[in-house]
């Protein structure tokens, strides 16, 4: 159950999309979220949703696993959909009730699903393709024009490796409680909601403690070897820009003028 | 009576790349009022194994039996007898201590048997004797919180919470780990107290091989996943190439006996503990001296 979580996991591999630099990865990740959210076009989408089953299949992150990662939000989408549905005027499919099923409604729904999934299977790509240290180095970097207007894009990364390097171990913590509850006759898996929060003490109790008590050992193990923040640090890999990187960011801008071009037309 | 494992094999998140085999074909007998130990190096299988004892896991293949019950078949004749098997396998995981979380120890050692839905009268009848068999005494603890007290006490409050429930057997994984001197020796005695007064079958992971030549009457040795040998302590740490194969060391005196043998001594080396050591160390110079 706890396995299934997949943020943060890195899918070990030396495909393009993995050699590709992380701040050109992350600002092409931006670029299509706003493509996809800017496009109102079928057309559009279609060419984008290409675009994403090509990174797919490029990155060879098994089909199973992606689809792990839109399961938790599988609920929103469907909520959407039906809100979607019935919230839309136009032509009257059915009526229920109060409200009135419409064929706009449907494609408009349709529509904001499909938005939805292209949006986190590309985020996905960007976490399965990327290992968390890259991730972090490259948000660094590309926070660090800000900190002239106060942000602490060091501690910023900082805290998210920190964030990153403790979701398995937390994971594996929570699970080992479970278990360990479980053989004292803990039961999370049947009754009332209310009855099954309630179960859930005994598990986040200690769960919190050892948090606690990790962050005040780790701050102590930092400490003893002298660190101060991220001023004149100096670090041991390098990101560097390849020409794998011009090539794709300019196959992308080639993609969007396209794009803007189909849509007009 | 005995808990038996049948081929048992289990595989970590099968099906993804990160496909690991925990377990190859295990097939074993701990029997009943036994004192096993098991013995094996980091990733040899040990904690997989415990955590089928009990059904946290249930084997990819092959059977687990408690009593000749399988707990792994959960079909409507069988659940109840299955669950009810599992429940008489108590489970002390590792550093149990930071598995406690109510506010008072009476409260956190209620926990099981409030899951089991006894009385409030017979909860605190429970509490009381497995305080009392874990050496805290029930009126002057009962009412603190367990994160007041120092990591042997915390650890004895876990145990006694597992023992609440009245398993008939006990598993420990790893039991002394991380506690100073004083308190491996109090915990030791105690697990050796709690199985003469309740006559448990005790079942325990430990690194440490003097704690294993002392107390335990059966081994196991795995490796890689794989049981290498179950053999009665003496005749395991008699077997140097088992032990080297399985990256062991034998006990301490042990070692003591094969230096003093290499040096000329006739001593024995399938020594146990220190009495035994001393024994024959004596029988040896006394000899001497009468020649």
């Amino acid at each position: 159950m706890l396995s299934d979580i997949t943020i943060g996991q890195y899918f070990p591999g030396n495909t393009m999309l993995h050699r590709l630099d992380p701040r050109v990865k992350i600002i092409l990740l931006i670029a299509f979220l706003v493509e996809v959210f800017a496009f109102t076009s079928w057309r559009a989408y279609a060419v984008l949703s290409a675009l994403t089953v090509a990174m797919i299949v490029v990155s060879r992150v098994p089909f199973g696993m992606l689809m792990k990662s839109l399961k938790p939000l599988w609920w929103i989408i469907a909520f959407t959909f039906v809100i979607h549905i019935f919230s839309t005027p136009g032509e009257e499919l059915c009526h229920i009730w109060l409200f009135s099923l419409t064929l706009e409604g449907v494609l408009q729904g349709l529509l904001i699903c499909l938005r939805l999934v292209l949006l986190i299977l590309m985020s996905s790509l960007l976490t399965f393709t990327t290992s968390p240290l890259e991730l972090t180095d490259a948000v660094e970097c590309l926070l660090s024009p800000f900190r002239r207007f106060g942000v602490p894009a060091h501690e910023l990364a900082m805290m998210m490796t920190i964030a990153l390097r403790f979701v398995p171990t937390l994971i594996e913590e929570t699970d080992r409680i479970m278990k360990a509850q479980r053989s004292r006759g803990a039961n999370f898996t049947t009754g009332s909601i209310k009855s099954r929060l309630q179960n859930l003490v005994p598990v986040l109790v200690p769960l919190f403690l050892s948090a606690f008590r990790r962050a005040d050992e780790l701050a102590l193990a930092m400490e003893a070897r002298c660190y101060r923040g991220g001023v004149g640090r100096t670090r041991m890999k390098q990101l560097r820009v390849t020409s794998l990187d011009y090539v794709v960011a300019l196959c992308f801008a080639g993609l969007t003028v396209g794009l803007i071009v189909l849509v007009r037309v | 009576m005995a808990i038996v494992l049948d081929k048992v094999s289990y595989t970590y998140m099968a099906r993804t790349p990160f496909e690991r085999q925990a377990l190859h074909d295990v097939s074993l007998t701990i029997k009943d009022g036994s004192f096993t130990a098991i013995a094996g190096h980091t990733g040899s299988g040990k904690s997989t194994l415990l955590q089928h004892l009990n059904g946290l896991l249930s084997p990819t293949s092959g059977r687990v039996t408690v009593d000749d019950v399988d707990i792994n078949d959960l079909s409507k004749s069988n659940r109840d007898t299955a669950i009810k098997m599992r429940q008489s396998v108590g489970m002390v995981f590792q550093y149990p201590e930071q598995q406690l979380f109510e506010e008072t120890v009476a409260a956190d050692i209620a926990f099981g048997p409030h899951n089991q839905g006894l009385s409030e009268q017979d909860i605190e009848a429970r509490v009381r004797e497995a305080m009392e068999l874990v050496g805290l005494d029930y009126d002057k603890y009962s009412s603190h919180s367990p994160f007041e007290l120092s990591g042997g006490q915390m650890r004895r409050v876990a145990i006694a919470g597992v023992l609440a429930l009245h398993p008939r057997y006990l598993v420990l994984d790893e039991p002394t780990a991380g506690l100073d001197p004083r308190g491996r020796e109090d915990l030791i005695a105690m697990i050796k107290r709690i199985k003469k007064q309740w006559k448990l079958t005790i079942v325990f992971v430990s690194h440490n091989m003097d704690d294993i030549a002392r107390l335990a009457d059966d081994m196991l040795v795995f490796k890689g996943g794989e049981l290498l040998r179950q053999a009665a302590p003496r005749a395991v740490f008699a077997d140097r190439e088992l032990l080297a194969a399985a990256g062991l060391r034998p006990p301490q005196v042990q070692q003591i006996m094969w230096c003093l043998q290499e040096s000329g001594m006739p001593v024995r080396t399938d020594v146990l503990d220190v009495d035994e050591a001393q024994a024959d160390i004596c029988r040896v110079l006394q000899g001497k001296g009468g020649r």
